[in-house]
């Protein structure tokens, strides 16, 4: 049985910017102009949004920063930040406000220059005074420490983790909008530089700058807007630890709460999923999160992604966009996931158009495989 | 009593002794079980009846990263120690070791202040 709130409310617009490089722009800049560009996409005005969602790694206060840049008086708003994953938690906090009445439009935004700004994953996290003196280098350190157990416990190689990489390439080389594309082959990744083992420069995501948004509205507007609206089916999140040392068993992930609490919110199973959408900070995420999130079962993650079966034509469609390690990583790649996800059940993701996208999941990653948070989105044909 | 006196705190009287030489974790009265990091209750079970006990200090490997920085390679590892707690650290002597490996705690200084750190257990030694 369906949650009440399952198809209460549609993602009607979406847009990036500067997705890669951006040289000589702000955050903000980056952010505004995606803002604009999704409101326009869903053929609101900018005057229409009373719902606003934000988080950054630039502003302590995204929500004040936005509504000022933009000149927004949001009759609700929420700046969650659980890093990567906080905007498949706002999804679910427009969706509630939506649904409440506390508000009619919501616009969910996010921008960074961390790749003209600096060229380092950036973050606002505080440092952790029991881990500090050994100098870990976060968060690589931690996924790093995650991959090692994950191969000590289950026999997963570098080999595949090397084929997450290259399957993400694979997507990447048919959108026209990722940042790396070109050829990619297993042996390549094996030869990259360690840089903290087991883990490669081609198993760690990009660092990319680039700004996105969505914009949210109930269903019954949604059908009167000029898009197929993408429907919200379900959502959950789920937090376990923040410190990588507190986190019970680094190979499981609280993936593994949020992924059936939003199934079941959505009415779900994954033999229904057309389209997964993980965050792969690194290649040891889309491993973990597939068989957290049950496509595979626990410890076969490794022997699922290998030789090609998440790339195109494989038997399985992950980050159709090329994901992180190939699209875009702006430090907080969360919404991104859904920007795809929305692209492919319009069926607007041209080269790369799946033949069936009714479904799609998204799945949001924050802090050292700290925060978790799921989301279901789907076509007409999903409700 | 350790040396910043009754007022400080959990994380204060750990660095505390830990500068002493010791290193100390915290257990349970009521139901014996540990915590690490130093907190000011169990987590989850919210025990508040709190002592300082001295750990053995021995542990096994849980998982470990070699960090290739420019300025040189370096370990880090996460511990489990015997009494339950897990641990953030660094193996000594060594690039790395296999998951699961035994090791023994000792009181290193790591940029002028004093910080936990492994070696290899020796067998036979405890």
């Amino acid at each position: 049985m369906a949650h009440a709130l399952k198809g209460r409310s549609a993602i009607v617009g979406i847009a990036a910017a500067g997705t890669g490089e951006a040289p000589g722009r702000t955050a903000i800049e980056l952010l505004a102009e995606a803002a604009l560009a999704a409101i326009a996409d869903a053929g609101l005005k900018l005057s229409d949004i009373d719902g606003l969602f934000a988080a950054t790694s630039n502003h302590a206060f995204p929500t004040l920063s936005v509504a000022e840049y933009l000149g927004i008086r949001p009759r609700f708003f929420d700046g969650t930040n659980v890093g990567g994953s906080s905007f498949e938690m706002h999804l679910l906090q427009a969706a509630l406000a939506l649904d409440a009445g506390l508000c009619d439009a919501a616009l969910i935004c996010y921008g960074s220059n961390q790749r003209t700004a600096g060229g380092r994953l950036v973050s606002m996290s505080e440092p952790q005074w029991h881990e500090t003196p050994y100098r870990p280098r976060h968060p690589i350190t931690a996924y790093a420490l995650a991959a090692s157990r994950h191969m000590h416990q289950y026999g997963t190689t570098r080999e595949m983790l090397a084929d997450v990489a290259v399957a993400a390439r694979g997507w990447a080389n048919l959108n026209p909008a990722a940042f790396a594309r070109g050829p990619l082959t297993r042996a390549d990744v094996l030869a990259s530089r360690m840089i903290s083992d087991p883990l490669t420069s081609r198993d760690i995501c990009l660092v990319t700058d680039g700004g996105a948004a969505c914009v949210m509205v109930r269903a019954d507007r949604a059908r009167d807007l000029q898009h197929k609206p993408a429907y919200f089916l379900g959502g959950a999140g789920a937090q376990w630890h923040r410190s990588i040392t507190q986190m019970p068993d680094l190979t499981v992930t609280a993936a593994a709460e949020s992924g059936p609490r939003a199934f079941a919110m959505a009415g779900l199973a994954q033999k229904d999923i057309d389209l997964v959408m993980v965050y792969d900070a690194f290649t040891i995420n889309t491993i973990l999160f597939l068989e957290d999130l049950g496509f595979c079962p626990k410890g076969e993650g490794g022997r699922f992604v290998a030789d090609g079966a998440i790339a195109p034509g494989g038997r399985l469609a992950v980050n159709t966009n090329g994901g992180g390690l190939s699209c875009v990583h702006p430090g907080m790649y969360g919404l991104f996931l859904i920007l795809e996800a929305v692209t492919q059940l319009r069926g607007h993701a041209g080269e790369r158009q799946l033949r069936q996208c009714d479904i799609a999941l998204c799945h949001g990653n924050g802090g050292t495989l700290s925060s978790q948070v799921t989301a279901l989105l789907g076509s007409d044909a999903a409700l | 009593m350790s040396a910043s006196g009754p007022a400080a705190g959990p994380q204060a009287e750990y660095q505390a002794h830990l500068a002493a030489g010791r290193f100390m974790i915290q257990r349970s009265r009521s139901t014996g079980r540990y915590t690490f990091y130093p907190r000011i209750a169990i987590p989850r079970t919210g025990e508040t009846d709190l002592e300082w006990v001295k750990a053995s200090g021995l542990g096994t490997v849980y998982a470990i990263t070699v960090n290739r920085a420019r300025e040189g390679a370096y370990n880090l590892a996460l511990v489990d120690l015997d009494e339950g707690p897990r641990l953030m650290s660094r193996i000594e002597g060594v690039e790395t070791v296999a998951i699961g490996t035994r090791v023994k705690a000792r009181i290193a200084e790591i940029d002028g202040g004093p910080a936990l750190v492994f070696d290899v257990a020796q067998p036979g030694k405890a």
